[in-house]
């Protein structure tokens, strides 16, 4: 049951980022609720698979690194059906699905061992994982917005603006969104260094470090914009740069995590 | 059961001739009462509009409701015109194309819908609509609605002032608190910013080299006059600036505008540059935050959406085409095969 989870949630995804291919290519860039209902789909499957891994470890199901990308890739996915509509940010959903897509695919493609009664007896520790991963699920549609930001900046700049230039979102609105979203991933990712203090993790090592280095870094964007020396662009180049950044040391901070 | 459409438009008759068949909305209900009155006419809508008069009324005898539509114009006008004039199934595909923006002067614009709603609602309120008048223009609704989701027919602006509001739009969002400034109180300046005023911008600052014409252009659109010389202090806090002056070098450079920038704290600026020979050195463009347009690039806009949406005309006619189709079988159903064919008086 577990695997048909798995495989429902990549066909939705999969459905949403073809149709999306499929939209663009043909020149209709109307933000779809067909995209919407196959994200939201997708969502649940995953959220089915979770659910199952959860009862059957008692525990927050994030054992392993394909099933932090799954738990990454859905939290990216809610947040992006909650924050899409409420903002009208019209065609996020093409920009998140192929991301959630690839996360999926490489969870499905990496090794399930999971390592059993990894959180217990602590909650805390359970905790600490948990807000981690969606604080970077908060990082992830933020480098999404960013990646909007800049192709829309691009369209208004060349003056010659492609049809897609109507369906994007207004930079404003966007840059917006990336603050808030970096706030939002900013104030959980804080949440989750509590919860691991009162966890008693380790406040050494390579695992702590990585982890304050994303911690500053971003603290870093919210300081810079707030005191508006970062602009609309460098904003959106910095949440990307920062969230490429995060992925890639997701793998050394699980596997260091591993050995704590 | 017949419908029949005839009218004229801006095709085939000059303003000043539309404007003595036009029919205020005051008049509308006695308009009505008097096209109902014409033998074998058993409901009537009329379409008034500043490029077209139509009618569109459900008729037994098609022929003679379009003399008695005809005799009440030339009443009216003192004069009379040609008109054009179908019935089923033409008279359906015309009111699917109007209401649908296709047969506007602009294609693609969708203050008709809103007109054609309007005639519809007037005609129901005043009994003059029949069912199968009725179902015609709830049709009608439904394909103008699905032309503009599934087509880019609407797509896009098609003046300077529309695209300089679209690109403010995609730039700042919401234009509500907006500042804009214009430097040179021009024609085109003050088109450009009445249309911005008309999205929400509230406050304008007007500079020009002769302040006698700021503060007049000023007063004008409820906005505030700064000397020339003094422009450059209002800066820091506008958001769109519109420039036209008649200098003759060019004001707006990056060396000029790289200090003024730091005072922004990063806000993004949109420069309409309508002046020529241009008042902005095309470089300013690749600064962060800065977007600009001259009157090239608006214009190139405007007439890039004519384009699209005339490439979009065929899939609106085949959409219409599927449209008609489906009306022409609800009719069929209802009333049996098209009753007496519209026949050309000889």
């Amino acid at each position: 049951m577990e695997r048909i989870a798995l495989l429902l949630a990549t066909i939705c995804y999969l459905f949403s980022f073809g149709h999306t291919l499929f939209a663009l290519g043909a020149g209709r860039f109307q933000p779809g609720r067909f995209n919407f209902i196959a994200m939201a789909m997708g969502a649940l499957a995953q959220g089915w698979y979770l659910s199952m891994r959860g009862a059957a470890e008692h525990a927050c199901p994030i054992g392993n690194l394909s099933e932090i990308l799954i738990f990454l890739s859905w939290s990216i996915a809610l947040i992006y059906l909650v924050i899409g509509p409420a903002y009208r940010l019209s065609l996020m959903g093409a920009f998140t699905a192929p991301l959630v897509l690839l996360l999926q695919i490489v969870a499905l493609l990496l090794p399930g061992e999971t390592r059993h009664g990894f959180f217990r007896p602590n909650p805390w520790v359970e905790a600490h994982a948990a807000l981690s991963i969606v604080a970077y699920g908060a990082y992830g549609l933020a480098c999404v917005a960013g990646l909007m930001f800049l192709v829309q900046e691009g369209q208004i700049k060349s003056r010659r603006p492609a049809p897609i230039f109507h369906h994007l979102p207004p930079i404003s609105i966007l840059s917006e969104a990336i603050t808030r979203l970096v706030w939002i991933g900013f104030l959980l990712l804080s949440l989750s260094f509590a919860a691991g203090f009162l966890a008693r993790l380790l406040v050494s090592g390579g695992k702590f470090w990585f982890s304050l280095l994303i911690w500053l870094i971003y603290a870093v964007i919210i300081v810079g914009s707030k005191k508006g020396l970062l602009s609309g662009r460098r904003l959106a180049i910095a949440t990307a740069a920062a969230f490429a950044l995060a992925l890639i040391l997701l793998p050394v901070i699980e596997k260091l995590s591993a050995h704590a | 059961m017949n419908i029949l459409c005839a009218g004229l438009n801006h095709r085939m008759a000059h303003i000043d001739v539309r404007e003595r068949f036009a029919v205020r909305e005051t008049e509308m209900g006695e308009m009505l009462r008097r096209l109902r009155q014409i033998e074998g006419v058993t409901g009537a809508v009329m379409l008034s509009t500043c490029n077209r008069v139509e009618l569109y009324a459900s008729s037994l005898c098609p022929l003679r409701a379009l003399e008695g539509f005809q005799m009440i114009l030339a009443d009216r006008a003192g004069f009379e015109a040609p008109l054009y004039h179908h019935d089923t199934p033409r008279a359906v595909r015309h009111l699917f194309r109007v209401a649908s923006g296709l047969d506007s002067m602009v294609i693609g614009e969708t203050e008709i819908l809103g007109q054609v709603k309007k005639a519809y609602a007037v005609a129901a309120e005043a009994g003059s609509a029949t069912r199968p008048l009725h179902k015609l223009f709830q049709h009608a609704f439904r394909v103008a609605k699905s032309v503009r989701t599934e087509t880019q027919i609407t797509s896009g602006p098609t003046s300077i002032g529309s695209v300089a509001v679209e690109l403010a739009g995609k730039i700042f969002g919401s234009l509500e608190d907006r500042r804009v400034m214009i430097l040179g109180a021009g024609e085109i300046s003050e088109r450009t910013a009445r249309s911005l005023q008309s999205r929400g911008v509230r406050s304008v600052i007007v500079s020009n080299r002769t302040y006698d014409r700021a503060a007049a252009l000023a007063a004008e659109i409820g906005g505030m006059a700064l000397h020339f010389d003094h422009w450059e202090k209002g800066f820091a806090d506008i958001d769109i600036l519109i420039s036209s002056t008649n200098a003759p070098h060019m004001i707006l450079t990056p060396e000029k505008l790289e200090p003024l920038l730091k005072l922004r704290r990063g806000a993004p600026l949109f420069v309409i540059d309508l002046a020529v020979p241009r008042d902005a050195d095309p470089s300013i463009n690749e600064m962060d935050g800065v977007f600009l347009y001259d009157i090239d690039s608006l214009e190139q806009i405007a007439s890039q959406t004519l384009d699209v949406r005339r490439q979009e005309v065929d899939r609106c006619e085949s959409l219409i085409e599927q449209h008609v189709g489906g009306f022409l079988s609800w009719m069929r159903s209802i009333h049996g095969p098209e009753a007496t064919p519209f026949v050309k008086k000889a």
